[in-house]
C-alpha cells in the first residue's frame, strides 16, 4: 500500500479522482467554482466540525460502483465521504437548490440582517449564502429573537443575535486552547454561545474564533466600526512572532494598519503554514501590533476578484467594469453628494466638510484635520 | 385473551423482588443463554425471531445486534434507552415499574450475546423513583449471582449501571443519549459512523429499547421459531401499547398485533371504547411523532380494507393515507377535540425540545409553533396554511437525527387530513374561539375506487 487509494467521483457530471477518506465537499472544491456547495459552519481545520447548517446538502444519485442505490435523503457533503464511482448532484440538482434555499430561509430567520451597522459586512459568508442562494424577501412575520450583547473580555464581542450557531468558535476553543471555557448553552432557537458564567476568554490563541466566525457574531473590539473591509487594502505581513506563526494579513488604508488577521484561502479558512499546520496568529498580532513598522510587508494578498473586498483594487470582471453613465448624467448635472444631508446634522461629522471635494471615499484623517 | 409475554406475571404480588420473580420462572433464559448457548447463536435467535425495535423505528433487533463491530480488545457497550419521553408513550415506565427483573434479565442474556461486561441504562430524569426500582433489582439480582463477576459459574462478568438523563427528548436519539451519556451536552452525532462502529467512548455500541430488551427473554425461553409465530408477516411477537386519550380505560396493554384497530378501541379488554359515549374523531397511534389519522382512514385502509394493529397495516397507504407503529403511544381523539389546537401542542413541544444544532429544525419549529398559535387563537391567513406545509417540507430529511422528521410529520397530517379545521378556523375566527369543529365529516365512510 504505498500508492494510496483513489476513488474516481462525478460532481455535476464533473469526474475527479480523489483519495479514499475524501469528502464530497473537499471533493467539490477541488473542482472549484459554482460546484463547490457553500458550508456555513464546516471548517476543514477543526475536527468534528460540520454537519450543522445544512447549507452543502446535497443528492447522491448513485451511491458507489459496488452499490448504485442513491442514498434516500440530501446528505451533508462536509461529512460524507466518496465512494468509488459516486454521483453527486449539486446545483443540477433542484432537490438540492430548493432544500438550500429552504437553509438559507431559516439561517435568516432570526438573523437580524443589520448588515449596514456590522463589521462582518463584506466577508460575511452568511452575506455571500442569501446573494447566492437565498430569496429576496422573508415570510416570517414575528419578532426575531435578540439577546444582550456580551463581552468576551478586552477584545472580543460576542453579537448572539447574528449568531448562527455553526459551533466553530466552539470548535476553535476546545482545540486550540488548553481549557475549555466557552459552549452553547440552551436549546433549540434559544441556544446561545456562552462562557462560563459570563467569565471573559482570555487565551494566547483566543482571537482566532473571530477569524473562523462566518457572520458578525464575533467581532475584534479593536477594529469595531473603525471601517468597511472593502475601503482597506489586504497585504502579506510577517514578524517574528515568539507565540505564533507571525504571518498575517494586515488590512491597511494608507499607512494605517486597522486590523490584522490570519491568511485566508478562497473559502475563507486560515492558510496552512509551510508546515502543513493551520495559520492561526495569536492575540499580541492581532489586537496588539497595530503599527507598520511592527512587519515587514510582503506584499498585496490575493483576494477573490468576485469579492467586494475587491472592489476598484483589481482588474478583471468587476474592476474594469466601469458604468458607462455618470453620476453627475444620472442626477441631472449635480455633482455628486451624499443624497442625505447627514453631515449637516450629525455630531460625529464635521459640517463644514464638503464630502463630495475630498478625494476618495471619507476618511478619520480628513476630519481630525479640521479639528485644529 | 390474547397471549401475553411481558406482562402475563406483571401483576403478581411482590413481582417486583427477585424471591417472587424467581420463584415465577423468571431468570430461566440466563442459564439456558449463558449455560447452553453462544452469543452468536442467541443473535441468530433474535434474528429468526424477527423481533422489531419497540422504540420507534422498527428496525430489526437481530440485525442491529449482527452490525455491531468486534475489534480485537476493544470493549463492547449495551446501553438501554429507557429515555421515554414521546408524548402518549409510558409502556417503558410500566414495564419498569412493575416488573423491573424482566429488563434486568433480557440486559444480561443481550450483554452476554453482544459481549458487553457494562451495561447502562439511560433513564430520563423524571423517572426518579424508578432508578431506586433498578437499582434495588440490579442489587437483588447481583447478590444472587445473576449480575458481577463470573456469572452463574460461566466466566462471564457483566455490571450494569443505571444512568440518569436530565429530562432532554431529544437524549432519547441513540447518538444523543450516547453523548449525554458520556458526560456532554446531549446533541445528537451526525451518521456515519454508527454507533454499532463507534458508540460510548468510540467503542461499539448496541442502544435498544427496554421493550426490545425485555422481549430477549421470552424469546430465549421459548426459540425465535416459536415466538415468531405469534403475530402476523413480519410484525412478530408481542407489542406493548400505552392507550391514552378520551377513552374509557387508558393504560398499557399487551398485544398480539392481530387484531384490528377497531377492536382495539372498542373491546372492553382493551380501551373500552371512547369515554362518555362521543363519537372518535381521530388517533395518532404511534406517539406523537407519527401522522395523524382521521376516524375513517384509521380504522380502514385507503382501499377499504380492515386496520390491524402491526406495523405493516398501520402503515399501509404511506404517509398519505397510512401512519405508523412507532413507539405504542396511542392517543384518542373524540369529536370535541380541536385538531389545530392538538397540532400546536404538538409543534410547541418540539420547538422546546429540539437541540438546535442544525438550522432547519432549530428555526423551523419555532416558526411552526408562531403559525400555529395565530391559526388557533383566530389570527391566522389562508396562505399560513400553505406555508406551514412548506416549512414542514423543508424540515423533513434536511435535519440530522430524526426530531426533525419528527416535528414535520404532525403537522403534515394534520394539514393533509384535516385542512378544512385549519380552513375553518381561518375562516370564522370569532366563532373558532368559542366552540370546536366538531367531527365534520371524518369519520364517514371513504369513497374506495374500484380496482
Amino acid at each position: 500500500m504505498s500508492e494510496q487509494q483513489l476513488f474516481k467521483v462525478t460532481i455535476d457530471n464533473i469526474t475527479i479522482e480523489v483519495p479514499a477518506g475524501t469528502t464530497i465537499l473537499n471533493a467539490a472544491r477541488k473542482i472549484g467554482g459554482d460546484v463547490a456547495p457553500p458550508a456555513m459552519c464546516y471548517y476543514s481545520k477543526l475536527e468534528g466540525s460540520g454537519g450543522k447548517c445544512r447549507t452543502c446538502l446535497v443528492e447522491v444519485s448513485k451511491g458507489s460502483e459496488k452499490d448504485p442505490r442513491p442514498m434516500p435523503k440530501l446528505v451533508a457533503s462536509c461529512r460524507t465521504t466518496v465512494m468509488d464511482g459516486m454521483e453527486v448532484k449539486n446545483i443540477t440538482s433542484e432537490k438540492v437548490i430548493d432544500a438550500r434555499a429552504g437553509v438559507v430561509e431559516f439561517l435568516l430567520l432570526n438573523h437580524p440582517l443589520d448588515c449596514p451597522i456590522c463589521d462582518q459586512a463584506g466577508e460575511c459568508h452568511l452575506q455571500d449564502l442569501s446573494y447566492e442562494h437565498g430569496k429576496e424577501g422573508t415570510r416570517y412575520e414575528f419578532q426575531r429573537r435578540t439577546f444582550k450583547k456580551h463581552d468576551l473580555g478586552p477584545y472580543i464581542q460576542l453579537h448572539m443575535t447574528r449568531c448562527i450557531l455553526c459551533y466553530r468558535c466552539v470548535f476553535t476553543a476546545d482545540q486550540l486552547t488548553k481549557k475549555r471555557e466557552h459552549g452553547v448553552l440552551d436549546r433549540g432557537d434559544h441556544a446561545e454561545i456562552a462562557t462560563f458564567i459570563e467569565k471573559s476568554l482570555d487565551n494566547d490563541f483566543i482571537g482566532n474564533v473571530i477569524d473562523v466566525c462566518p457572520v458578525g457574531a464575533l467581532t475584534d473590539k479593536t477594529f469595531r466600526f473603525k471601517n468597511r473591509v472593502w475601503f482597506l487594502k489586504p497585504v502579506d505581513a510577517h514578524r517574528d512572532c515568539p507565540t505564533c506563526s507571525g504571518k498575517v494579513t494586515l488590512w491597511n488604508r494608507g499607512d494605517e494598519v486597522f486590523r490584522v488577521t490570519a491568511r485566508k484561502d478562497e473559502w475563507g479558512e486560515v492558510e496552512n503554514t509551510e508546515d502543513g499546520k493551520p495559520g492561526w496568529i495569536c492575540n499580541t498580532c492581532r489586537f496588539e501590533k497595530k503599527k507598520t513598522s511592527d512587519w515587514v510587508i510582503e506584499g498585496p494578498r490575493m483576494i477573490n476578484r468576485h469579492s467586494v473586498i475587491s472592489q476598484g483594487h483589481y482588474a478583471g470582471k468587476i474592476g474594469m467594469h466601469k458604468p458607462t453613465e455618470t453620476f453627475e448624467a444620472v442626477n441631472d448635472g449635480r455633482k455628486p453628494q451624499l443624497l442625505m444631508d447627514i453631515h449637516s446634522v450629525s455630531e460625529v461629522n464635521k459640517p463644514e466638510v464638503q464630502l463630495s471635494l475630498i478625494d476618495g471615499p471619507a476618511h478619520s484623517q480628513v476630519f481630525n484635520q479640521n479639528k485644529d | 385473551m390474547s397471549k401475553k409475554l411481558l406482562l402475563e406475571k406483571a401483576h403478581v404480588e411482590g413481582i417486583r423482588y427477585f424471591d417472587v420473580y424467581r420463584r415465577e420462572g423468571g431468570y430461566r433464559s440466563v442459564e439456558k443463554a449463558l449455560k447452553e448457548m453462544s452469543p452468536e447463536a442467541i443473535v441468530e435467535e433474535v434474528k429468526k425471531s424477527g423481533l422489531r425495535g419497540r422504540g420507534g423505528a422498527g428496525f430489526p433487533a437481530g440485525m442491529k445486534w449482527s452490525f455491531i463491530a468486534k475489534p480485537e480488545g476493544v470493549p463492547r457497550h449495551l446501553v438501554c434507552n429507557a429515555d421515554e419521553s414521546e408524548p402518549g408513550t409510558f409502556k417503558d415506565r410500566y414495564l419498569m415499574e412493575f416488573i423491573p427483573h424482566l429488563l434486568i434479565e433480557g440486559l444480561i442474556v443481550s450483554s452476554f450475546a453482544l459481549g458487553s461486561n457494562d451495561t447502562y441504562i439511560y433513564i430520563r430524569g423524571e423517572y426518579a423513583w424508578i432508578v431506586n426500582i433498578l437499582e434495588q433489582a440490579i442489587n437483588e439480582a447481583k447478590n444472587n449471582g445473576f449480575l458481577g463477576k463470573n456469572i452463574l459459574g460461566t466466566g462471564f462478568d457483566c455490571n450494569i449501571h443505571v444512568q440518569r438523563g436530565a429530562g432532554a427528548y431529544i437524549c432519547g436519539e441513540e447518538t444523543a443519549l450516547i453523548e449525554s451519556l458520556e458526560g456532554k451536552r446531549g446533541n445528537p452525532r451526525i451518521k456515519p459512523p454508527f454507533p454499532a462502529v463507534k458508540g460510548v467512548w468510540d467503542r461499539p455500541t448496541v442502544v435498544n429499547n427496554v421493550e426490545t430488551l425485555a422481549a430477549v427473554v421470552p424469546i430465549i425461553n421459548m426459540g425465535g421459531d416459536e415466538y415468531a409465530k405469534i403475530g402476523v408477516g413480519r410484525s412478530t411477537g408481542t407489542k406493548l401499547i400505552s392507550a391514552c386519550g378520551n377513552i374509557n380505560k387508558p393504560g398499557v396493554y399487551e398485544i398480539d398485533m392481530t387484531i384490528s384497530v377497531e377492536e382495539f378501541i372498542y373491546s372492553d379488554e382493551y380501551c373500552g371504547g371512547i369515554a362518555n359515549g362521543k363519537k372518535l374523531k381521530a388517533c395518532i397511534p404511534g406517539g406523537s411523532s407519527v401522522p395523524i389519522l382521521p376516524a375513517n382512514l384509521l380504522l380502514k385502509t385507503a382501499k377499504g380494507e380492515t386496520r390491524y394493529m402491526n406495523y405493516e397495516s398501520l402503515a399501509d397507504g404511506g404517509f398519505a393515507t397510512g401512519s405508523m407503529m412507532g413507539s405504542g403511544g396511542f392517543i384518542v381523539l373524540d369529536e370535541d377535540q380541536c385538531v389545530v389546537r392538538h397540532t400546536l401542542s404538538l409543534a410547541r413541544f418540539y420547538r422546546h425540545e429540539s437541540c438546535g444544532q442544525c438550522s432547519p429544525c432549530r428555526e423551523g419549529t419555532g416558526w411552526m409553533e408562531k403559525i400555529l398559535k395565530n391559526i388557533e387563537y383566530g389570527k391566522g391567513k389562508m396562505s399560513d396554511i400553505d406555508l406551514l406545509w412548506d416549512i414542514q417540507r423543508k424540515i423533513e430529511g434536511n435535519t440530522i437525527c430524526p426530531l426533525g422528521d419528527a416535528a414535520a410529520w404532525p403537522v403534515a397530517a394534520a394539514i393533509r387530513h384535516f385542512r378544512d379545521e385549519f380552513e375553518w378556523h381561518v375562516l370564522n375566527p370569532e366563532e373558532s374561539q368559542k366552540r370546536n369543529y366538531g367531527l365534520a365529516h371524518y369519520a364517514d365512510p371513504i369513497h374506495v375506487p374500484v380496482g
